[in-house]
């Protein structure tokens, strides 16, 4: 005898599933089987591209750490960049190399979190989290040496950076460099084998290289799945083409290669600051510029490779003190388009592990 | 280095395909909205951009423009397009070539107010279901921030 079934609508929240922010998911499930999701999103939503079109050039650079609040400093970057490359504003050198120590740095510290949020999506609670906070912790201690904060920086500025680095912030970054391997193996040791992690993430989620590029992702999601495109290296911005560093890419495109990306990835960053704090020149960290910006006419774009992948911002400029049109291509927003695809077919419980896996931060999302 | 095509040449290259209406500029190929779709379907095809990297649009109070970034992660190259299209008018959409382009262009309606026809789902992505005007317009008024003042 074959029992009728019929098709099952799950809301799971508005919630924080884990740390990643309110985000909505509606799910159709045929017993245990996804068979249609629908996110819904925009709880964090500020309308800040509207509110840059408010305000001059300067005050629109802390509502750009607003953006992705995990990762501020590289969120200043491609838009002070797009500012500067309207304005013909010339940057110093040293100000080049403390944007890629201290973007580095963050990045570490954001996928960090990433790797911690994951563990604790897939039932791994708070162990790992812990651990990758001892040394997230000590990175946010080095940027706010520097910065005086610890979460949204507001560090760079159109021709430079705020502030230069003090003279006990080379000394602590040599020991937290000396260091900081360490940790990464210590993890690998204790994750890389891990029951859990390689049963719930080996062959969960695969995104084949294809669909991958398709669906626009970018970021450890398209190099997760075996596409070498790294803006860093493909485009590279600021002094990225003085360093090497490999760019590590993933075979199966699945959950167990994107976390793999992002631990190669914090060891590939740790030698770029290595590199950075060697070639680290002497002179300005700051060109002066005038306060009231006023751009040429035109438009512009700049891109970066953030910690969750390309991060855009088209920049239009009338000729007066705020941007017309201010864009930003936020990597987490379109890394999402892909989930529904992702999704369908796989068991509600790898649902928030394959959510977690895309490393969102929904401040980004909904801008 | 990723480098962008040589407009010229490659408006030559359209011409040849679709006929009038192409304009190069030093960094894009300015086009009519119409045509969009059958472009991009030949920019993915037969060029090789295979990577849809972002798509906005800008309100210029009389028209609107869009602007499109195509990359090709084959042999590094960039190709920007841009569109101009009157207020009411609807413009195709690529959701159905690149499912890069749904949740950008759902946004774009959201905010603007365009209209892509062809799109498998298009509604508001930021916003909720009841919010009236599409803030992104220069002619739209906020409840706090622009009445207050």
């Amino acid at each position: 005898m074959t029992l009728p079934t019929e098709q099952f609508i799950l809301n799971i929240g508005p919630l924080h599933p884990s740390t990643h922010g309110v985000f909505r998911m509606r799910v159709t499930l045929d017993g245990e089987i996804i068979q249609d999701v629908e996110p819904v999103f925009g709880y964090l939503h500020r309308g800040l591209e509207k509110l840059c079109e408010k305000h001059t050039y300067k005050q629109n650079i802390p509502l750009t750490d607003r953006l992705d609040y995990v990762s501020a400093i590289n969120n200043n970057w491609p838009y002070v960049m797009a500012v500067e490359q309207l304005a013909g504003i010339q940057v110093p050198q040293r100000a080049e190399y403390l944007r890629v120590i201290m973007g580095e740095l963050q990045r570490i510290a954001s996928h960090l979190l990433a790797v911690g949020s994951l563990m604790n999506d897939m039932g791994i609670f708070y162990t790992a989290f812990m651990y990758m906070f001892r040394e997230r912790e000590k990175i946010i201690d080095l940027l706010e040496m520097v910065t005086g904060q610890r979460l949204l920086y507001n560090y760079m500025r159109f021709g430079g950076v705020s502030m230069d680095i003090p003279t006990e912030f080379l000394p602590a970054l040599a020991s937290f460099l000396k260091v900081m391997p360490g940790f990464l193996d210590e993890y690998d040791s204790m994750l890389a084998d891990n029951e859990i992690l390689l049963s719930r993430t080996k062959g969960i989620g695969v995104l084949s290289a294809e669909a991958a590029i398709n669906a626009s992702t970018s970021g450890p999601m398209l190099r997760g799945s075996g596409v070498k495109w790294d803006i860093r290296k493909t485009a590279p911005y600021s002094v990225y083409d003085k360093f090497e560093f490999e760019v590590p890419i993933g075979s199966s495109g699945d959950c167990y290669d994107r976390y793999r990306v992002r631990m190669e990835e914090m060891r590939q960053s740790l030698r770029i600051i290595q590199q950075a704090v060697v070639l680290l020149p002497a002179g300005n960290e700051k060109q002066p510029v005038p306060l009231r910006l006023r751009p040429a006419k035109g438009e512009t774009y700049a891109q970066i490779e953030a910690p969750r992948g390309i991060l855009g911002c088209y920049l239009v400029s009338d000729g007066t003190e705020k941007p017309y049109r201010c864009h930003f291509r936020a990597p987490a927003f379109i890394n999402l388009t892909v989930l529904r695809n992702l999704l369908i077919g796989q068991k509600l419980a790898d649902a928030i592990i394959i959510f977690g896996s895309i490393d969102l931060s929904m401040g980004e999302v909904d801008r | 280095m990723t480098t962008a095509v040589d407009y010229n040449d490659l408006v030559a290259l359209l011409q040849k395909q679709f006929g009038k209406g192409f304009t190069p500029a030093t960094d894009y190929v300015e086009m009519p909205a119409a045509l969009i779709a059958q472009v991009a379907e030949y920019m993915k095809n037969t060029l090789r951009f295979d990577f849809f990297d972002m798509v906005t649009a800008v309100d210029y109070s009389d028209h609107f423009e869009i602007v499109y970034r195509l990359q090709s992660i084959q042999n590094n190259s960039l190709a920007s397009f841009k569109i101009k299209c009157s207020k009411n008018t609807s413009v195709p959409s690529l959701a159905n070539l690149w499912l890069g382009a749904n949740f950008q262009e759902r946004e774009i309606y959201d905010l603007f107010g365009i209209e892509f026809t062809g799109h498998p789902n298009l509604k508001r992505i930021v916003l909720w279901d009841g919010f009236e005007g599409h803030p992104l317009c220069k002619d739209f008024k906020g409840k706090v921030y622009d009445t207050a003042n």
